[in-house]
């Protein structure tokens, strides 16, 4: 086991059992606002202080977290369920029509600027979760799309794949049967790095107002509350932004660590 | 070479082509008439009418994109639904924030990166290595109006050195480089990490090659055979990321604006939202595909005049 594998782990399963635990039990409730608490420091009472309306900071981080990995998570399975099909298709019919189209098309999305994209989405469907997961959701297809395909086409040229050919099996059984478990780890390893994009992005948006919209908390959003009272309780600013850097932290140094656990051999398809 | 700019150009042009129409197609789904939102719930329907043969809407789609399009290339970006100006001089006004902002801060990525790549390469697998790529590894992690907040806390707040935000306007030149430093810093402080990543691995790629063994075998030390043979094979591929990281500094700069309150195409794109001044956001969104495409554009042509095999490749 590497070292960056164990502390990424252990980062982002403090922020998935958080997340989980937030279901059933936080440190205070969120929905009752105590003003006369407002803006508190850290304290052993509060451990993260307290926000503008005095709501426990800790609470809210651990709900927060429940909205950013369902965002996250949701895109890369959008990302994951259709850019991994379109990739082992694209590399079956290697130099056909359809691997032109899939392939075009993947540099075409790629071409924009995700952020942007998002942006209009939102703007013109109206902010919220669902909206922010599509937008997210679309630039992982082709990240999926053109990695699949990559590490397909070389597999098909393997003699484990020849001998299914040559069993008489069509190339949609031997994509699913022998190209797909051969990249499953390639995939694992940009699910993980996709799902912290994931985590920056959903941030990005709710931070400026195009995400999960008020009452769902989110990290970005207490970001955006946090701007105007930065001078008077920095905490308010700094907890939940670190919140972000170790959850990001985390799935990134895990990725690396999978990417060399799992097969060392895939430092040279790296790029 | 002809052949292959020949081939990129159709590429180009395709990739704008359905770029501006995805853009048309979604802002089209957007619901409400743009008209009735301008005049208001009371408005007479003759009125509405007029408004919108006034503003084009009575057209069929087709002949909307058409002169959408056709507009664009003429620099008519079509008129403001809600400031009745043109959004060309609104974009243009903006602009002159945003682009030098992308620019300060690809500057400042190149110039932070370049030497963190440097140093990481030359101490490879020792203590120095280590402390960038964990350094790098941070700055990918923090999203950047998060770390442009705890700039305004610490330069701005704490220590008064700069201003919270606003923008004086190039009256003052200095005052103006002055006002774009953090947002700059902000921005630049991601990218930086990313391309100080691929300066490391590019250049350790290099240092492996038989000419640097060659250059050591012929006398050279370590650092000279980097610095005279080494360095100029790396950047290559750096050059190429550079390129590309100044769309997204573009793109970025839209949150960044908003922490630092600068009047550039990103705050213009949120107010347009707010105000559901649809034209202004799909010009500005298309203007900066535009952008994108174009760089990347140049980029593949710049790094196919470096690398001659990669006219061949595709």
């Amino acid at each position: 086991m590497n070292r960056s594998l164990i502390l990424g782990a252990a980062l982002t399963a403090i922020f998935l059992v958080a997340a989980a635990l937030s279901f059933l039990w936080t440190p205070y409730d969120t929905e009752t606002l105590v003003i006369a608490n407002r803006l508190k420091p850290p304290s052993a009472v509060h451990w993260l202080g307290t926000d503008h309306f005095g709501r426990d900071i800790l609470s809210m981080i651990m709900l927060g977290a429940r909205t950013s990995i369902a965002v996250a998570l949701v895109a890369v399975g959008i990302g994951m369920g259709l850019g991994v099909p379109l990739g082992l298709a694209a590399a079956a019919h290697k130099g056909g029509w359809l691997d032109e189209v899939i392939s075009r098309g993947g540099d075409l999305v790629f071409a924009f600027p995700s952020l942007v994209i998002a942006i209009l989405i939102t703007a013109v469907f109206g902010p919220g979760a669902t909206n922010a997961i599509i937008a997210i959701g679309i630039f992982n297809i082709p990240v999926f799309a053109r990695l699949t395909r990559g590490a397909a086409l070389s597999l098909w040229t393997r003699e484990f794949v020849l001998a299914a050919r040559v069993a008489g099996k069509n190339r949609a059984r031997i994509s699913v049967e022998h190209i797909l478990p051969n990249v499953m780890n390639l995939l694992i390893v940009q699910g993980t790095i996709q799902f912290s994009l994931g985590i920056l992005a959903e941030a990005g948006l709710s931070y400026v107002g195009l995400g999960a919209q008020p009452p769902i908390p989110s990290w970005g959003r207490m970001l955006a509350d946090a701007q105007t009272m930065v001078t008077l309780a920095p905490h308010v600013a700094i907890m939940p932004g670190l919140a972000i850097v170790l959850m990001v932290l985390g799935l990134n140094l895990m990725g690396d660590g999978l990417r060399d656990a799992l097969d060392p051999r895939l430092k040279v398809l790296r790029t | 070479m002809l052949a292959y700019l020949a081939k990129r150009l159709v590429s180009l042009a395709v990739s704008l082509a359905v770029a501006s129409l995805v853009i048309f197609l979604v802002v089209e789904v957007a619901p409400g008439d743009p008209a009735s939102y301008m005049l208001g719930i009371n408005a007479r329907p003759d009125t509405v009418a007029a408004l919108r043969a006034e503003l084009g809407l009575d057209l069929s789609k087709p002949e909307r994109y058409v002169a959408w399009v056709g507009g664009m290339l003429t620099g008519d970006f079509g008129t403001s639904y809600t400031y009745r100006t043109p959004v060309s001089q609104m974009v243009a006004d903006r602009l002159w924030v945003s682009l030098p902002l992308a620019l300060y801060a690809l500057s400042l990525s190149t110039l932070i990166a370049f030497p963190a790549g440097l140093y990481a390469a030359s101490r490879r697998g020792r203590m120095g290595d280590a402390a960038v790529m964990g350094a790098t590894q941070l700055g990918v992690a923090v999203p950047n109006f998060w770390f442009a907040m705890l700039l305004v806390l610490l330069f701005a707040i704490k220590l008064g050195w700069f201003a919270a935000g606003g923008f004086p306007g190039w009256d003052e030149p200095l005052q103006a480089i002055k006002a774009l430093t953090l947002p700059a810093i902000a921005l630049a402080l991601p990218q930086a990490a990313i391309l100080a990543r691929v300066m490391r691995s590019s250049l350790i790629d290099i240092l492996g090659e038989d000419f640097i063994r060659t250059a050591r075998a012929k006398g050279l030390s370590p650092g000279q055979a980097l610095r005279r043979h080494g360095l100029r094979n790396a950047l290559i591929p750096v050059l190429t990321i550079v390129g590309l990281q100044f769309s997204f500094l573009l793109a970025g700069a839209i949150i960044i604006e908003q922490v630092f309150f600068l009047p550039g195409l990103g705050r213009l794109i949120f107010q347009s939202i707010t105000q559901r001044d649809l034209i202004v956001v799909e010009s500005v969104v298309m203007l900066l595909v535009f952008a994108v495409i174009v760089v990347n554009f140049l980029v593949d042509l710049a790094y196919a005049a470096v690398d001659p095999r990669l006219r061949t490749r595709r």
